[in-house]
């Protein structure tokens, strides 16, 4: 890569690029913008992958939400996102856990392997 | 007022904006513009300046190219380029170091694209080909071309297959999105034609002439006004006069 590139996208990162792990069971405060008021807003789940390089890293957060599973992808260097919370620690044996897709009830809610 | 600038493509990226959006970009080089030349209306017939761009070896300039290069006092050049003013450029100093643009600013790209070599018709003019199955014998060919007696003729402008590519192209309308001054490049929004490390002129959009958009503060905001008002575009200068 170029370097002049690097150093644009190495400023737009941040110094702690997410201290979290795939299998983790986190919060992730995102700043929403309504109107000209902006407030955080949580979303909470499992870390079911981690993917990309550098700027363009983003991390899969999957929750079980009213019986219906939801996943979202954050960008892990977006302004956006205020800070992830890392809940409780899970121990996974692989870096996707799509297997989690599977599952239903308890099972799905934590990582223990 | 800004006039335009000469740049090297070094490639893309993204920025995150000040809403927290992620934007592409393409990072133009474009520091170390020098003047070369004032055309006056009064010896050339009409007003321009003459800009190089990019050092090059003394040995690989004729002579009398190297001439000139003398009279303006600068080193030679790769590229020059000419970019009409709307009267004389007056004494002095002109601006044509990055700071002439303002991020929000629109802005013309030209460059050479990408050469993509003898290309039939589904890549070239975005044809549909014949099916894939169903017996079908043809499948990626230009079809009929035209039809009976009447015209009897093939039409201006059929496409057809052939070299595709490797020609001037401009992309109206681009946004800047970051001057920086320390490092002489500039962010413009979107993609530019050409390969990475290729020549391009960025030049104040034609058809948002300045004033007709709200400034760098509020790019977001879709610029209405411009739109409605076509007649105040400004009037189109001929194909860059300094290749001859």
């Amino acid at each position: 890569m170029n370097r002049i590139i690097d150093a644009i996208e190495k400023e737009q990162q941040k110094p702690e690029p997410g201290n979290f792990k795939v299998g983790d069971s986190v919060r992730v405060h995102t700043r929403v913008i309504e109107g000209d008021k902006e407030r955080i807003q949580i979303f909470g789940g499992i870390v079911i992958g981690r993917k990309g390089r550098g700027l363009n890293e983003t991390f899969t957060v999957r929750r079980i939400s009213y019986g219906e599973g939801v996943e979202r992808v954050f960008p892990v260097h977006s302004p956006r996102i205020a800070k992830v919370e890392v809940e409780k620690a899970g121990r996974a044996r692989r870096a996707k856990l799509n297997y989690l897709r599977e599952r239903k009830g308890k099972e799905a809610t934590a990582v223990q392997e | 007022m800004s006039i335009g600038l000469l740049g090297q493509k070094i490639g893309m990226t993204s920025v995150y904006d000040a809403k927290g959006r992620l934007c592409p970009v393409t990072v133009v080089a474009a520091g170390d513009n020098v003047l070369l030349r004032r055309l006056t209306s009064e010896n050339e017939g009409y007003s321009a300046i003459q800009v190089g761009f990019a050092t090059q070896k003394e040995s690989r300039v004729t002579k009398q190219l190297l001439g000139e290069f003398k009279k303006a006092g600068v080193e030679p050049k790769k590229l020059i380029r000419e970019f009409r003013l709307d009267a004389d450029a007056p004494e002095g100093e002109i601006n044509l170091s990055i700071s002439q643009f303002q991020p929000g600013d629109y802005v013309d790209v030209t460059g050479r694209s990408k050469g993509k070599g003898f290309q039939g018709v589904m890549k070239k003019h975005n044809f549909h080909g014949q099916g894939a199955a169903h017996g079908s014998k043809t499948h990626r060919r230009n079809g009929a071309i035209g039809n009976r007696s009447t015209p009897g003729r093939i039409w201006k402008n059929m496409g057809m297959p052939g070299h595709m590519g490797d020609e001037r192209v401009t992309v109206l309308n681009l946004q800047i999105v970051q001057v920086r001054e320390v490092d002489k490049i500039i962010l413009i929004s979107g993609a530019v034609p050409g390969s990475n490390g290729s020549y391009v002129v960025v030049r104040p959009a034609i058809k948002k002439p300045e004033g007709s958009t709200k400034k760098a503060e509020a790019p977001a905001k879709k610029p209405e006004a411009a739109v409605k008002k076509p007649e105040a575009v400004a009037p189109v200068p001929k194909e860059e006069a300094a290749k001859k």
